[in-house]
């Protein structure tokens, strides 16, 4: 499963573009303290825990636990 | 079990960058180096110029300010000061390495100065505003060449690894990329690499990586990292431009 920190996160969408099974999303409906809209996973059952949005993130928001 | 968390070198300062900049990846990946090589508590960072001028802030190791394109120089003092107990990285951009900074780069590297130094090459010049940098590419619109960068009047982009491995001096260097995972996992190899010979003592290693300005190119993240792939990889070849010591193993 993928955690965010999600007052660190600027939205750039790179982690979106990154995850292999397509669960994340730059959500439209939150804004975070800096003001712009974070990313979060829509569906955590899906997630491989393969860390590739991790690996993109440039803000080092992302924490991926496996179960 | 957890897979992956932010590693123990970076602080827990939220990064001044703008979105989507890549900075923050290349900065991950040489904590994540400096925890997997346990040398945080030895390691001096000289921080640049630039849009990575705070780059103190983010580091957990003992960092120092360098004057505009002089880290190598800094470097050069603190590394010779204590070699045994200090391993001595600097982080730049192409505005402070290749430009203001080129004289300190080109030395230190003739000098084989055992240092790691991390350069970051967004052709561009990010903190002021999008200015033409020395590694701007033909034809590329920035502030300053509004028209694209016309060879015939401002020359041609600096190619820095091909430069230096022209030189007997340096130890190690390659060119990485962070635009997709494979490439960040290259890229973590190359700093892994250019520390590893430090703590060697091998000498000088130099890691290009390039990079993205989605501020200043004046597109989206995404959109800046295809135009990445397309344009600055065609001009700014990856791969390994010197490995001496690969070399003299070869040569026996």
């Amino acid at each position: 499963m993928v955690s965010f920190k999600k007052d660190n996160c600027k939205g750039c969408g790179l982690c979106v573009d990154a995850c292999p099974k397509q669960i994340l999303r730059v959500a439209p409906d939150q804004i975070n303290k800096k003001g712009h809209h974070p990313a979060e996973c829509v569906d955590q059952e899906k997630c491989i825990a393969c860390a590739f949005c991790a690996m993109m993130c440039p803000d080092c928001v992302i924490t991926v636990e496996r179960k | 079990m957890v897979v992956f968390e932010k590693p123990h070198a970076l602080t827990d300062v939220p990064m001044h960058y703008c979105p989507g900049c890549l900075h923050g990846i290349v900065h991950r990946l040489v904590a994540e180096v400096i925890d997997e090589l346990g040398i945080e508590g030895k390691t001096i960072g000289i921080a640049p110029v630039g849009c990575s001028v705070m780059a103190y802030n983010y580091f957990n190791c003992d960092m120092i300010e360098a004057a505009h394109g002089r880290a190598p120089a800094v470097a050069t003092g603190v590394k010779r000061a204590d070699p045994e107990n200090h391993i001595v990285f600097t982080y730049q951009g192409d505005g402070d390495l290749a430009s203001i900074g080129m004289a300190e780069t080109v030395h230190a590297a003739a000098r084989n100065e055992n240092i790691t130094v991390i350069f970051i090459n967004n052709a561009i010049y990010g903190m002021t505003g999008g200015q033409m940098a020395p590694t701007s590419l033909p034809g590329q619109v920035t502030q300053t060449s509004p028209y694209g960068r016309d060879p015939k009047l401002c020359g041609y982009p600096v190619r820095v690894c091909e430069m230096l491995s022209e030189l007997e001096g340096p130890e190690y260097l390659e060119r990485v990329t962070v635009a997709d995972v494979k490439n960040v996992r290259n890229a973590k190899k190359a700093i892994k690499k250019a520390f590893q010979n430090q703590i060697d003592g091998k000498g000088f290693s130099l890691i290009e990586v390039v990079s993205t300005c989605p501020t200043n190119w004046g597109m989206t993240p995404q959109k800046a990292i295809d135009w990445l792939k397309e344009n600055m990889l065609a001009y700014y070849p990856l791969g390994v431009y010197k490995d001496r010591s690969a070399a003299k193993e070869e040569a026996k």
